[in-house]
C-alpha cells in the first residue's frame, strides 16, 4: 500500500504498517482485510449507506444518517449511558475506497478508510482500515470491553457477517429457536 | 422435543429441549427418521475435543422428513432427505471449488475466531461438534434446523429405506473421498488402517476405483472380517507385525497408497501412543497417533498418503524424514459431503454400494445414551448404531 508505506520511509518490505513488529500491540491502529465473492461496486453502494451496516456491526447501537456525507453512531454504555459520535465522510471514490472522521466532539474520536479492489475471479478485496483514540478512566475500559479487548477482533468479525451477508443473503447463526436468537442480538 | 445431549466426559443424556425454529431465509426444520452415532461422536464422549458445553445436542449422521422452510429455501414439506455434516453456504469461493468443508461463511462470524488462532483460517460450521465447528444444534434428537438448506440437503426418493441412504451424510462419503486422496491406479495395492465405517467405505471404495489389493488393519476380528467380505486381506496387528507384514506382502515395495482411517483415538500399547495418551489427557495436547506414523513408514517410495482420520492439534515425531526422502504426497480433509452425495446417491441406488451392512444395533432415540455406551466399550461387535425418534424405548 503506498499510504502506508509513506509512513515509514525506513521499512524494508512490502507488508501492512499496520502488521509491524514494532508498534505496540495496543497501538489504535488496524486493519482488516477480507474477500468478497461479489462485485466491487455492489459492496461499495452497500457500505455507502450507513443504515445497512447495523446488522453487520454487533456493538453499534443506532446509526442516523444526517445527510449524504454524515450520521450519527451510538453505543450504549454501562448505567443507562449512551457514546455517540458524528462520523463524516471526508473523501469518497465510487467503487473504489470511502474515508471516514469523527468530527469535534465524539466520544470516541475515529477515522479511518474503506477500501474495494478487484480481485478477479475471486471477487473483491474489503479492506478496512480504522484509528481511534483509546479514552482512558472508565470509559476507556468500557472501550476496550465494547472492541473485546483487541478491536482487531471486533473488525474481523464486523467484516466476516458483512461477508456472508453480501454472499449468502443472511447472517450466520446457530441459534435453534428465535429466542435465542434475539438473546444473542442482545 | 427429546435430544440426546452432551454433560461432559462419558456423560450424555436425552432431555427434553426446545423445538428448533426458522430463523433465517434460507433455513429448513426437518422431522429426523434416522440418525447414527458416529466413531467422532465417541471423540467427544471420551472429552477430546475442547469448546463443548453442556447441553449441546449431538449428532451429525442424520435424515429425515422436510417439515417447515424458510422463503429462500429451495425444499418443499413432506421431502425426504438427508443431510450432510457440513454447513456449507453454497455461495463463497471454498463453495465455488466444491471445497465444501472449507466454507467461509458456515460458521458464525464470532466463532471463527478459535479456527482462526488453532488453524490459520477458520473451516464450515459441522452440526453437533462443538462451538469451535459453530456450536450448531446436532441431529440427535427428534427436530433439527438446517441452514443453507438450499444448499445442503439432497432429496431422496420416496421408497428408498432410510438405511440404505442415511450414511450419505458423512461416511460414505469420507470413505469414499479418502480412497479419491489415495489417487488409486489400476493395480495398486492399497493398505487401510482402521476397520471403522470410514476405513471399511475406503476398502470397499479402493476396489471400486481399480484397486487390485486391499489390505486392511485392525485389531478388533469382527471389523477384520466385514473388510475381508469385500475382498481385503486382513492383518490384526495384536498377532502380526504390520510393518514386517507388509513389506512381505507387498514383495518388500510397500503399499502404493496407503489410507489412516484412525485417527486420534488410535489404540495399541505403542510406546508412542503412550506417551500421547499421558499428553492430552494432561492437557499437554498432542494427538495420539500412531497409525499415520505408521502409515508412512509403510509406504511405498513415491506413494500417496491419505488421512481421512480427524486429527486436532499438534503432533509429536511425525516422521518427516521418511515423508520427505521417500517423495510421499499427504491429502486429507474434513470430507466435502455436498460434492460427493449425488454420485454417491445413484451409486446407492444403481445397487453398486451398499452401506447397510454396517448398522449393527438399532436403537430408539430415547435410548441414545445407552448406544453411545455400547459402542464406546464394544467395538468389535458395535459397528453402528442407528437411532430413530420413533422407536419405543427398550427401558420400558
Amino acid at each position: 500500500m503506498s499510504s502506508d508505506t509513506q509512513l515509514d520511509q525506513r521499512r524494508h518490505d512490502d507488508a501492512p504498517v499496520t502488521t509491524s513488529k514494532t508498534i505496540e500491540p495496543s497501538r489504535a491502529l488496524l486493519a482488516e482485510a477480507v474477500t468478497i465473492n461479489r462485485p466491487a461496486q455492489e459492496l461499495y453502494e452497500f457500505w455507502r449507506n450507513p443504515r445497512n451496516l447495523l446488522p453487520v456491526m454487533e456493538n453499534i447501537q443506532a446509526i442516523e444518517v444526517i445527510d449524504d456525507t454524515r450520521s450519527r453512531w451510538t453505543v450504549k454504555a454501562p448505567g443507562e449511558r449512551e457514546l455517540s459520535w458524528e462520523s463524516v465522510v471526508t473523501k469518497d471514490v465510487p467503487g473504489k475506497e470511502i474515508y471516514w472522521q469523527s468530527a469535534p466532539g465524539a466520544d470516541i474520536a475515529n477515522s479511518g478508510r474503506i477500501e474495494f479492489r478487484e480481485a478477479g475471479a475471486r471477487g473483491t478485496v474489503v479492506r478496512a482500515t480504522i484509528a481511534y483514540d483509546p479514552p482512558g478512566g472508565a470509559i476507556g475500559q468500557f472501550i476496550a470491553k465494547l472492541f473485546q479487548r483487541e478491536p482487531r477482533i471486533q473488525a474481523r468479525r464486523d467484516l466476516r457477517r458483512f461477508k456472508q451477508l453480501m454472499e449468502t443473503g443472511e447472517i450466520a447463526t446457530a441459534a435453534r429457536t428465535r429466542k435465542q436468537f434475539e438473546e444473542e442480538q442482545g | 422435543m427429546r435430544a440426546l445431549t452432551w454433560h461432559g466426559k462419558h456423560d450424555v443424556r436425552v432431555d427434553t429441549v426446545d423445538d428448533p425454529e426458522i430463523i433465517n431465509p434460507r433455513d429448513a426444520i426437518i422431522r429426523i427418521t434416522a440418525t447414527a452415532i458416529c466413531g467422532s461422536d465417541l471423540h467427544l464422549y471420551d472429552g477430546y475435543i475442547p469448546t463443548m458445553k453442556k447441553g449441546d445436542v449431538l449428532g451429525h449422521e442424520f435424515m429425515g422428513e422436510v417439515v417447515e422452510v424458510g422463503r429462500g429455501s429451495n425444499l418443499r414439506k413432506g421431502q425426504k432427505v438427508v443431510v450432510p455434516f457440513t454447513i456449507s453456504c453454497g455461495s463463497c469461493y471454498h463453495c465455488g471449488k466444491h471445497q465444501y468443508s472449507a466454507c467461509d461463511n458456515g460458521n458464525p462470524a464470532d466463532n471463527q475466531d478459535i479456527g482462526r488462532e488453532l488453524y490459520g483460517q477458520p473451516m464450515s460450521g459441522l452440526f453437533g461438534y462443538s462451538h469451535m465447528t459453530g456450536g450448531y444444534a446436532g441431529g440427535q434428537a427428534e427436530y433439527v434446523r438446517v441452514p443453507f438448506s438450499d444448499v445442503g440437503p439432497i432429496v431422496v426418493p420416496d421408497d428408498i429405506e432410510d438405511e440404505k441412504v442415511l450414511f450419505l451424510s458423512d461416511i460414505l462419503p469420507t470413505g469414499w473421498m479418502a480412497a479419491e486422496n489415495a489417487q488409486i491406479e489400476p493395480g495398486d495395492t492399497v493398505a487401510v488402517w482402521g476397520c471403522g465405517p470410514v476405513g471399511l467405505f475406503a476398502v470397499q471404495s479402493a476396489f471400486l476405483m481399480g484397486a487390485e489389493r486391499v489390505i486392511a488393519i485392525d485389531h478388533f476380528p469382527h471389523r477384520l472380517e466385514l473388510a475381508r467380505r469385500f475382498g481385503a486381506e486382513a492383518i490384526n496387528f495384536e498377532e502380526s507385525q504390520t510393518y514386517e507384514a507388509l513389506m512381505d506382502m507387498t514383495g518388500g515395495i510397500g503399499p502404493d497408497a496407503v489410507i489412516d482411517a484412525v485417527g486420534l483415538e488410535a489404540h495399541g500399547f505403542f510406546v508412542d501412543n503412550v506417551i500421547d495418551q499421558i499428553k492430552v489427557s494432561t492437557f499437554l495436547g498432542t494427538d495420539r497417533t500412531h497409525s499415520i506414523r505408521q502409515a508412512i513408514v509403510a509406504c511405498r517410495k513415491g506413494g500417496r498418503v491419505s488421512m481421512p482420520a480427524v486429527y486436532g492439534g499438534l503432533v509429536d515425531k511425525f516422521p518427516l524424514g521418511a515423508f520427505m526422502e521417500k517423495g510421499l504426497t499427504l491429502k486429507t480433509g474434513q470430507t466435502h459431503v455436498q460434492h460427493y452425495m449425488p454420485g454417491l446417491l445413484n451409486a446407492i441406488v444403481e445397487g453398486k454400494i451398499d452401506t447397510t451392512f454396517l448398522i449393527s444395533h438399532r436403537m430408539a432415540l430415547e435410548d441414545a445414551a445407552e448406544g453411545y455406551k455400547m459402542f464406546h466399550d464394544n467395538q468389535n461387535e458395535v459397528t453402528k448404531v442407528v437411532l430413530r425418534p420413533d422407536f419405543a424405548t427398550a427401558a420400558e
